[in-house]
């Protein structure tokens, strides 16, 4: 009682904003000093308008200030800014530091939650959170043991919490929120313990449950309705979920929803994608078993399906769907479109139709890739939009107690959840990418609710015949999918890319190197060595009228796992032993905000 | 699952682990942590009845420590790192092997561990209930010690012995299949 009473005052004192939250927080999106939503804007963009910082000067830049986040493991996600405040977000346990930028960054509050340390246990691949969102003077937290909690803005108290998921069952969460109307839209992780995979809607002011829309299972429960929901332009038909698994396989069917959310306000559609099925071992779930591995567009209002896509039916790879959907609007053929652009796991990037879901194009965005031949464009074809696996890199032709080798991309994928940047000035995407290949040997596990439920045993190396290393940073044209130029990296690029009017490109290297290059060329411009490696995403703002780029280092993440140690080879036989880079050569843990500005 | 116990075993362990100050350090052949005393049905044991690998001198690897290599890279490595190697924040096990006595490396993996607080956020979570791993940990632990002594390379095993009827007649019955 006492809270509601003290809410209905807040909204009173605040009445100059403007009728929904939702216009306040796209005002303050379309203001480049700011940096509001993770993902820089709705569309995913991650371009800034700023042009202070440009291809001529950069090389100038200097360290402004940096900040130490007081936790060690790996950083992904990054900084708000919001007037004249920062907002920052640790790895477990999910402090949440607000930085007075008025005030040379003294802490204004912080937040840590209490969380049961088990929690970390049950989280995959380190025990990473992706940062907070803003809207309506709140500060939306979804915390690893997916506790969803309202902060006050100006002081971090508490407005309400709410539970989203059960981490005893392996339901975690590292991803960001994304607030839309008056809703925030939540979604969970835990893909490698046979969870099933939801996407909520919980009410901005009061944190009451709207909608859930599971990725498998009953049409109602997946809110997808079987004559106006598409794929591919068709109807979706009646229980296409669950026929497409054996039994009731699709209760832990996995399709996790851990990656980011974009959202058209004209289209009115939310966008965001799906995970791998549960357990790594296809043998042991027959079909395509969707909704995994699928582009998923709905109505924010109620959840109802617009359309799907299943970009990697029956995976077997562990191509997990979830990487960002950019939305742009470009010419193609002549003619303007709105479009979806996903670089997939799989590595597969698609230019989609994203009113329609129509398929304009599917190019592999690394020429290593080789697991599939091509995705089928004809829509004659009763192939239509499906990926044409190989024989010889299919781990369910291979069979269980088969070690497959020599896999294009390996289960990291092509690119992993880093997002990519996309600029309007030269039309181009700027994709962070891995170059990695696997050996993949599925067996027969048994499912134990919240414990780990994998299935696969899996070696890593670089991509073999190419230049050794285990990354390439790349140009995209999506309109005919292809890439303008690529630069070698000796590890996997796990940081976000930024974009900005000044033909500058940024990104994080797992080095620890923040680096600039030209958004033409692809020329380097600046390096500068930052504390630990990068696996957060480049962000940039404008405070009292000069030019900011902020980003976090703090290795970790699945690229702290699998490359501390460095690769091997196993087809080079055992000299290979050694013959990669250690990223544990190169950097050690520590979570660290470093912000580069122009000399005065 | 059988485990084994022999008094003798906790006064070979404590002097191994005296001696392991550096992780690094390989196990000395004839190391009576490591070297094979007996073996039953595929399954090798020190003289104390602690499981041990056996690598014959062309590389092929018994049952065992095959299994442990594919059971580690399904259930440890998604934290611990490839080959036992260690990660950004999780330690590496094939040194834990070595130096850490079977009954307590039996007890971390079941009954998990925290380190939690002051900078420091390690959590191992508890197994006990994970067939996936409770059958085969005896796998995993010779696998893990193969690879800190040094005695196997990184990577897959070339070759391995098969696997016997008993070892298979113990899983079904472990996992209860």
């Amino acid at each position: 009682m006492r809270r509601s009473l003290l809410l209905s005052a807040a909204v009173l004192a605040v009445g100059a904003i403007p009728v929904s939250a939702n216009e306040a927080l796209m005002e303050m999106m379309n203001d480049p000093g700011q940096w509001v939503i993770q993902t820089g804007d709705y569309a995913n963009t991650r371009f800034s308008e700023l042009d202070q910082i440009t291809r001529e000067n950069v090389g100038d830049l200097e360290v402004a200030w940096m900040f130490s986040t007081g936790v060690l493991r790996g950083h992904e996600g990054g900084p708000l800014v919001v007037g004249d405040m920062m907002y920052l977000t640790t790895p477990f346990p999910n402090t949440v530091y607000a930085l007075d930028l008025a005030n040379e960054g003294r802490i204004a509050w912080r937040y840590e939650p209490q969380q049961d340390p088990n929690v970390i246990a049950v989280m995959c691949c380190d025990t990473i959170n992706r940062g907070v969102a803003y809207a309506n003077d709140t500060i939306f937290l979804h915390q690893a043991d997916t506790t969803l909690v309202a902060l006050d803005a100006m002081t971090g108290e508490v407005k309400w919490s709410v539970k989203n998921g059960d981490a005893a069952n392996g339901e975690t969460n590292t991803a960001t929120v994304m607030p839309v109307k008056d809703m925030v839209i939540v979604g969970i992780s835990g893909g490698e313990y046979g969870v099933r995979g939801h996407v909520t809607a919980y009410d901005m002011a009061t944190g009451e449950q709207r909608w859930r829309a599971y990725s498998t299972g009953p049409d109602e429960e997946m809110l997808v309705d079987p004559q106006a929901t598409t794929v591919l332009g068709e109807p979706i038909g009646e229980n296409s979920s669950i026929e497409s698994w054996e039994g009731d396989q699709w209760q832990i069917g996995g399709g996790t929803t851990w990656g980011w959310y974009s959202y058209d306000p004209e289209l009115d559609l939310i966008y965001y994608g799906t995970g791998n099925p549960g357990t790594w071992n296809p043998s042991q779930r027959p079909g395509d078993n969707k909704w995994s591995m699928t582009i998923m567009a709905r109505d924010p209002d109620d959840g109802m399906a617009k359309w799907f896509y299943q970009k990697t039916p029956h995976d077997e790879w562990d191509y997990d769907g979830v990487n960002e959907n950019i939305l742009v609007d470009q010419e193609i053929d002549g003619q303007m479109r709105k479009l979806l652009v996903n670089f997939d796991r799989n590595g597969f990037a698609y230019t989609m139709d994203r009113e329609t879901g129509e398929l304009l194009v599917a190019e592999k965005y690394d020429p290593a890739v080789n697991w599939a031949t091509e995705v089928v464009m004809d829509p004659e074809s009763d192939q239509f939009g499906r990926p044409q696996v190989v024989a010889d890199f299919s781990t369910r032709q291979q069979g269980e107690d088969t070690n497959t080798e020599g896999i294009c991309p390996a289960a990291l994928g092509t690119k992993d959840q880093q997002p990519a940047a996309f600029s309007p000035q030269t039309g181009l995407f700027y994709v962070p990418t891995n170059h990695v290949c696997m050996d993949y040997e599925p067996f027969r596990v048994s499912y134990t609710a919240g414990q780990p439920f994998v299935g696969a045993t899996l070696s890593m190396y670089p991509a073999p015949d190419s230049h050794g290393g285990m990354g390439n940073f790349i140009a995209w044209d999506a309109r005919t999918g292809e890439i303008k130029w690529s630069l070698p990296e000796q590890f996997s690029v796990w940081s976000g890319a930024l974009a900005t009017a000044g033909n500058v490109v940024f990104y994080g290297t797992l080095e620890g190197h923040l680096k600039a290059v030209d958004a033409e060329t692809g020329e380097e411009l600046y390096r500068f060595k930052t504390p630990s490696g990068i696996i957060g995403n480049v962000t940039t703002y404008e405070h009292d009228g000069k030019q900011y780029v902020a980003v976090l280092s703090g290795v970790g993440g699945w690229a702290g796992i699998g490359l501390a140690a460095g690769l091997t080879n196993p087809n080079e036989g055992l000299g290979a032993v050694g013959g990669y880079a250690a990223l544990s050569d190169y950097t050690a843990l520590g979570g660290q905000l470093t912000v580069f500005a122009l000399p005065d | 699952m059988r485990i084994p116990f022999r008094p003798g075993a906790v006064l070979a362990l404590l002097v191994l682990t005296a001696s392991a100050g550096s992780a690094q350090e390989a196990a000395p052949s004839g190391d009576p942590n490591i070297a094979v005393a007996s073996e039953e049905n595929g399954r090798y044991f020190t003289a104390d009845g602690i499981p041990t690998y056996n690598i014959a001198e062309d590389g092929t690897v018994d049952w065992l420590t095959y299994s442990g290599f594919r059971r580690y890279h399904a259930e440890c490595h998604v934290c611990h790192g490839p080959d036992g190697e260690g990660s950004s924040y999780a330690p590496a096990l094939k040194n834990s092997a070595v130096r850490m006595d079977y009954y307590d490396f039996y007890g971390v993996v079941a009954g998990g561990r925290q380190n939690v607080g002051a900078g420091h956020n390690s959590v191992m979570p508890a197994f006990g209930d994970n067939f996936n791993v409770m059958c085969y940990l005896d796998d995993i632990y010779v696998y893990l010690k193969a690879r800190g002594t040094g005695d196997l390379p990184r990577g897959r095993p070339a070759d391995r012995e098969d696997k016997s009827d008993a070892i298979r007649e113990a899983e079904n019955a472990c996992l209860g299949t």
